[in-house]
């Protein structure tokens, strides 16, 4: 039987995490994510679980202590939050290469500098190119949900890839909310035992893990993590539609908030979709063609799907909680228009920087963008790219 | 093997756990380093081998080939010790839950680079947390492995090419790092220092210890480099063995915060009878350089004294 309870977005982690008992977790603490160390403590203290619990020094080390747990068979997680994820971005490339099913939770937190605590997605876009499969939350229920769905994809033969289940900082961390916890019952059967087939402590097989590989050979390797990468959409997307079905939770790559007869629409990932779909639901009471698609997968990019899902909009704002410095967007938007590129044509686009650093976003912000996504569609000239809600 | 019934010859003839065909160059102290350790394995036993990025890394398991018999793994050069607390994390756990039945001994590989230097935070930590491991530093005194770069392991005066010998330098200006000691102020179950002397049964005694005492164990293996030494590769015992006679790389151990002399020379060599052996110290020798030598012996001589006082010998 499942139950209804009020738990914050690391409390809900935490309750997969208890609910999955891996053997190895190593983790180091960093607001807003610490809490989810703090739990794993106490579930050990109460022995509610069985895991190892690395208390490891560094973010670094707490990677570093992952990878080395996966390679020797074990199922492998940790948390963490901007510069600590910043700190772990050269093991995140080992970690992939290596095809360690590695879960993380990550909780978004902008990177310094100026030092800030609070939610964007500059911490994990800074991570999108180390072949880590990312899937965003929107609310504390999704990151429950998606963790519970994490190990079946990282561990799923044809991908063995890390994957970081992502959720807003404070935002969805640590707002309590109404959730829906499975029964510990359901969670074991559904996320399964994991059984490697190559581990260091095998007796049977000796195994090297990480060897020196010289060009003759490197590029084979990365193109398996690209074929990996491929495979792990149809992998998400079983898993997904397993986990409906046996919840009634519905999850896709991506989810479509009043798409029919669109217009207007943003794309966004991650808490302000939340804001988003009240913005949507406003206009759309003023006879405003306004919809809203949420990004679930980032890596994987379901490029298709995306394509698909924005086919026919006359006016698009591709929204990116971080900006990528490369003076004419961030990543979402360069990613997004490639996918539209001779699949969607005709579609105008502006690619909005907002909520760096936790900036609220509220409904006024996306009543304002679809204002001037309308003026676009009107035949009105726009920005390529432009910052929401800051003073200039 | 109890201590009094070691034998070069048994020891030997074990099986070997690093095998022929890596690319270690004739004369490192890195591989006598590796096998010596091993060696001290029983053969029955099982090991994962967590090595640092450096030489012995790169020459040892290059891609599809390894020299390793047990299971190895390497992930970047700065946390060799945090990802082998990962494996022991895991033995543990795969262990309880009944997942594997073999027991294993983890041993990590990391040159002065990967241990005094870039390493060091993830090793304090490791062995803080009291990782049931046995973390080897092979020390050969530089960073070899990018081509001869000083690290806090190279001795003062060397010539690295980072500390650039010419009119203006004397080569390295600060001091080695006592790593060895810091590793003791952990208050570990055992530390070592070792190298190749005789017929082995130092570094083969202190293997032993290390690998089959419960909880973290770090040795330290003087392993000289025939490149940025610049000695010739037939020389390396000889050159172990002057470090040692001249109190430069004493043998000690720390068992369970005792602190022990494995060693006292008879009749302590000049530290001038090592230096000469090296090529990285030649500059040493040339004229006006006397004051030099004096205050490498005067820091030699200090570090002698403060070790045989924590022995308890002065």
């Amino acid at each position: 039987m499942s139950k209804r309870d009020r738990l914050s977005g690391n409390e809900a982690v935490a309750t997969a995490i208890r609910q999955i008992d891996p053997d190895v977790i190593a983790a180091f603490p960093i607001t807003p994510s610490t809490e989810i160390p703090q739990y794993i403590s106490s579930f050990k203290a109460e022995g509610l679980i069985g895991t190892e619990f690395v208390t490891v020094e560094s973010e670094h080390s707490a990677m570093s202590a992952c990878i080395g747990a996966s390679a020797a068979g074990a199922r492998a997680m940790t948390a963490t939050s901007s510069a600590g994820m910043a700190l772990m971005y050269e093991l995140l490339y080992v970690a992939a290469s290596d095809r360690l099913p590695i879960v993380m939770a990550a909780v978004n937190r902008a990177l310094s500098g100026p030092i800030n605590i609070n939610a964007d997605h500059s911490d994990s876009m800074g991570a999108r190119d180390s072949g880590w499969i990312q899937i965003y939350s929107e609310n504390a229920q999704e990151a429950y949900d998606n963790m519970l769905m994490a190990h079946r994809i990282a561990e799923h033969p044809d991908v063995m890839l890390p994957v970081m289940i992502c959720q807003d900082g404070f935002i969805t961390s640590h707002a309590v909310e109404n959730v829906v916890i499975e029964d510990d019952s359901f969670v074991k059967g559904f996320v399964g035992e994991y059984r490697p087939e190559k581990y260091l402590l095998n007796p049977d097989e000796p195994l090297g893990v990480g060897p020196y590989s010289v060009s003759i050979f490197y590029m084979e390797i990365k193109r398996q993590q690209f074929e990996a990468m491929s495979k792990a959409r149809a992998v998400i997307a079983q898993v997904s539609a397993d986990f409906t079905a046996q919840t009634g939770r519905e999850y896709g790559m991506l989810e479509k908030y009043r798409m029919d007869g669109a217009e207007l629409a943003i794309l966004i990932m991650s808490s302000a979709a939340g804001t988003g779909k009240d913005a949507v639901d406003i206009l759309r009471a003023k006879g405003v063609k306004a919809g809203l698609v949420k990004l679930r997968v980032f890596r994987p990019f379901p490029a298709e799907d995306v394509a698909e899902a924005l086919g026919g909009l006359k006016a698009l704002g591709i929204m990116d909680r971080s900006d990528g410095f490369s003076a004419c967007g961030g990543p979402l938007g360069a990613e997004v228009r490639a996918a539209l590129y001779g699949k969607a044509d005709g579609i105008r686009t502006i690619n909005y920087i907002y909520g760096l650093g936790g900036r609220d976003m509220r409904t006024e912000d996306f009543e304002h963008i679809f204002g001037e996504l309308a003026a676009m569609r009107d035949g009105g000239e726009a920005p390529d790219c432009r910052y929401q809600g800051v003073r200039e | 093997m109890a201590y009094n019934t070691y034998s070069l010859k048994e020891a030997a003839n074990r099986p070997e756990r690093l095998v022929a065909g890596h690319r270690m160059c004739a004369g490192c102290g890195g591989p006598v380093a590796v096998r010596a350790v091993l060696r001290a394995l029983r053969p029955e036993d099982r090991a994962v081998a967590c090595v640092a990025t450096s030489c012995l890394e790169v020459s040892s398991c290059t891609y599809p080939y390894t020299s390793w018999r047990d299971s190895f793994l390497h992930t970047a050069f700065e946390n060799a010790a945090a990802s082998a607390s990962g494996v022991e994390a895991a033995c543990a756990a795969l262990r309880r839950r009944g997942k594997i039945e073999d027991e294993y001994k983890i041993i990590t590989f990391g040159g002065d680079g990967g241990t005094y230097d870039i390493g060091f935070q993830s090793l304090s930590g490791a062995m803080e947390r009291g990782t049931d491991m046995v973390y080897v530093c092979y020390d050969n005194e530089a960073y070899m492995n990018t081509g001869i770069q000083r690290s806090s392991s190279t001795p003062a005066f060397a010539d690295t090419t980072t500390s650039a010998t010419g009119p203006k330098s004397a080569g390295k200006p600060q001091y080695k790092k006592d790593l060895t000691k810091i590793m003791a102020a952990h208050h570990i179950p055992y530390v070592a220092q070792t190298t190749f002397i005789g017929n082995f049964k130092d570094i083969h005694r202190k293997s032993e210890t290390a690998i089959y005492t419960a909880g973290p164990a770090f040795l330290n293996v003087l392993a000289p480099c025939p490149r940025g030494w610049r000695y010739e590769a037939s020389d390396l015992m000889e050159i172990c063995k002057a470090a040692v006679e001249s109190c430069v790389w004493p043998l000690f151990e720390v068992v369970d915060g005792e602190w022990i002399l494995n060693y006292e020379p008879k009749k302590k060599l000049p530290v001038t009878d090592y230096l000469r052996l090296q090529g990285r110290f030649k500059h040493l020798f040339e004229p006006g350089k006397e004051d030099i030598l004096e205050a490498i012996q005067d820091d030699i001589d200090q570090r002698w004294e403060e070790l045989k006082a924590l022995c308890d010998m002065a």
